[in-house]
């Protein structure tokens, strides 16, 4: 028996790498590593998504009689308790994408040193999980958003380019975080508190119109995270709350946390290039 | 048959890794110390490896723990990024390393199997296509909605083994794997080894298992702390590979307290012989081998008695014999003769370790020793095939119907 023909010629066989060059099988693993997750999360325990969905309505509750009932910040602002749901929700993303990302490549250890893939998968997977349970949050959202009266409207079709851009911000942050923390093990720490800071420096807990100080307002506003927060209130909660727009002071401004969006995405890309090929021999 | 193509190429590959003395772990750390410099120790794993594969080849790299086997392995398979050097591969690669690919704890047996399926290269339908073929020759039909983490190691290794062979790989890199699983496992694997390289398909093999390299590999390769030491015949290599493990010569470092004896005689040298008279510190099975120690006579004896036994690892002695059965006398030695003790036999040992023991005792009983080393040289014996008994005698084997057996 001759041996096949069809086993082609000899190629150089290539170090790791972030991407690899071949986008379909990226594209699979991704998926695969991503739906795996996600079954781990949801099926993990017997209660599994009444804990997925119980965390932010818990911290929602926590929040909402904190801040209507013993301090009143909520009080003057129309639909103020879907709109603090919605932006625990977001931040929720945010903080669980790019938490989870930080460790993401120790925690799959077993893979990177065993297998070679492109190693940009990994951070990919966690944002793609972490949609996976945002669907059915954002769901649960949008029942109470109805039940609170507010009806459909067109600019609801806003939701889409601003989860989207929530999942480009944490993608570029997470895979800088992970190419970070495999030398440095303090990122996880520092991240921690730069979460919390992100969490009361965007408007969540209070209506962005509320700071008296514009100049505040419109600096709150460089942070892409605060836009999509905002614009998301404002197409679906309340048209009459400012859009990120308004709120940072003229649509030219926007161009700020959009250039600090693309500048983390690229950086965040770059580094973890650069450390993809000895990713595996720094575990 | 022609010289088929070459289907791995490893050209001139080096690979160091630098290991700070002092890890640096924590910002903190830099911050409060910007100066201090840190320091690197940079270790060659690997230097200048260069070897080629020919398609359908079956070749085993051996060498001791720490030597670059499984960093070599893990350069071919583009998991780490050599320094210099290239490596070329026909072909889709699959690996087996570290006792199998990556699994997930958590996750049941049939998850685990379609991740690493796809893991190593297959789309997700042909991973779930194949999963009932990996699932059936792992044996673990029964376990498949098991959780892995409450997998046996040997189980894992199975597995792993099940999903790299079922990928369709055309170079199979596999390090260790016979180390783990059982008797029936292991030789599943053998024959899907013989399968594969029936099908033309190149097969890299890292083993300490000289009986594997000797019975599977068209060739092997030596490395020795990351240099190539051998490429050659597969029983060259093996003892070569014996040779590095345990020591040219062997009786120079012969421990003070296995020595006994009354100090008249002393024993320089002792050592083993294959058939050829070569000093060697392996021997195959069923060839002609011998010991021999060099006996140096402090004082003048009379028809002493000399004695030699084999003992194995386990201090089973295997086989022993002395002058004391011999009709003749042994002569007269004078103080500062220095004689030839030589024993010569077929080799027909178990595989394993073996250590001699000689010794020169006063003439009668033999219990008056004037000179006893214990375990003063040792030789492994390799083969392929043991029975699982101290020794293989040649023997014929064949089965009979009564009727035959009347006559």
């Amino acid at each position: 028996m001759s041996a096949e023909a069809s086993v082609g010629e000899l190629r150089p066989m290539r170090g790791p790498s972030a991407l690899g060059g071949d986008p379909r099988r990226f594209w699979t693993l991704t998926w695969t590593l991503a739906v795996l997750e996600f079954r781990l999360k949801f099926f993990g325990s017997i209660l599994g998504y009444f804990w997925q969905l119980m965390r932010p309505l818990l911290l929602f509750g926590v929040l909402y009689f904190v801040f209507t009932e013993l301090v009143r910040i909520g009080g003057g602002v129309k639909n103020y308790p879907v709109m603090l749901l919605m932006g625990i929700i977001f931040y929720t993303f945010f903080a669980e994408a790019t938490g989870t990302s930080v460790g993401s490549v120790p925690d799959r250890e077993s893979l990177v040193r065993k297998v070679h893939f492109p190693r940009l998968v990994i951070p990919l997977s966690v944002v793609l999980t972490t949609y996976l349970n945002f669907v059915l949050n954002f769901a649960a959202v949008m029942i109470f958003v109805l039940a609170s009266g507010i009806a459909p409207r067109v600019s609801w079709l806003e939701i889409f380019p601003l989860i989207l851009g929530l999942g480009v911000l944490s993608t570029g942050i997470g895979t800088l975080l992970a190419a970070l923390f495999v030398r440095y093990r303090d990122v996880q720490p520092i991240w921690d508190v730069a979460l919390q800071i992100s969490f009361y420096g965007s408007p969540i807990l209070y209506a962005i119109e509320t700071i008296p100080d514009e100049r505040l307002q419109h600096l709150i506003m460089c942070s892409p995270l605060a836009v999509i927060v905002q614009q998301a209130r404002h197409a679906i909660i309340d048209p009459g709350a400012p859009s990120a727009a308004e709120a940072i002071g003229g649509a030219p401004w926007l161009l700020i946390p959009f250039g600090i969006l693309v500048f983390v995405c690229a950086l965040g890309f770059y580094v973890f290039d650069r450390s993809a090929p000895h990713i595996a021999e720094e575990l | 048959m022609p010289d088929p193509a070459p289907a791995v190429v490893v050209d001139g590959v080096s690979k160091a890794f630098s290991l700070p003395k002092e890890r640096v772990h924590t910002l903190k750390e830099r911050a409060l110390h910007p100066l201090r410099r840190r320091e690197h120790e940079t270790f060659s794993a690997l230097t200048d490896v260069s070897f080629d594969v020919k398609r359908g080849e079956f070749f085993g790299i051996v060498g001791r723990n720490g030597s670059g086997k499984s960093t070599l392995l893990k350069c071919m398979a583009g998991i780490y990024k050599t320094d210099s050097g290239q490596v070329l591969v026909a072909g889709r690669v699959s690996t087996f390393i570290e006792l199998g690919v990556g699994f997930n704890p958590d996750l049941a047996a049939r998850d685990n199997a379609i991740l690493n399926a796809i893991m190593l290269g297959l789309t997700r339908r042909e991973a779930i296509e194949r999963y009932d073929r990996i699932i059936d020759f792992a044996g673990l039909r029964e376990f498949e909605e098991l959780k892995l983490k409450n997998y046996s190691s040997g189980m894992l290794v199975r597995l792993a083994f099940s999903v790299m062979i079922q990928v369709d790989a055309d170079v199979l890199l596999i390090d260790e794997v016979l180390a783990v699983g059982d008797a029936a496992f292991q030789q599943k694997c053998y024959d899907e080894f013989n399968r594969l390289r029936d099908e033309g398909r190149t097969i890299l093999l890292v083993t300490h298992d000289m009986g594997t390299v000797a019975r599977f590999c068209d060739r092997a390769m030596l490395l020795e702390q990351g240099n190539v030491m051998q490429i050659g015949e597969p029983d060259s290599v093996a003892s070569e590979y014996f040779e590095t493990n345990f020591g040219r010569g062997g009786a120079a470092e012969a421990d003070l307290k296995h020595h006994q004896g009354d100090g008249s005689v002393e024993i320089a040298d002792a050592w083993f012989e294959d058939g050829g008279g070569n000093r060697v510190n392996a021997v195959a099975q069923g060839r002609r081998a011998a010991f021999v120690a060099v006996v140096q006579f402090i004082e003048a004896h009379d028809d002493p008695v000399f004695a030699f036994s084999l003992g194995t690892d386990g201090h089973n002695i295997a086989f022993a014999t002395s002058t004391l059965w011999q009709e003749e006398h042994t002569g007269s030695f004078a103080a500062g003769e220095r004689v030839g003790f030589r024993v010569s036999f077929d080799n027909y040992f178990a595989p394993g370790r073996y250590h001699a023991t000689p010794w020169v005792a006063r003439r009668g009983s033999g219990q008056d020793v004037h000179v006893r080393v214990k375990d003063m040289a040792s030789v492994v014996i390799t083969g392929a095939r043991s029975g699982g008994g101290l020794v293989d005698v040649p023997h014929k084997l064949r089965i009979e119907r009564t009727e035959v057996h009347a006559t």
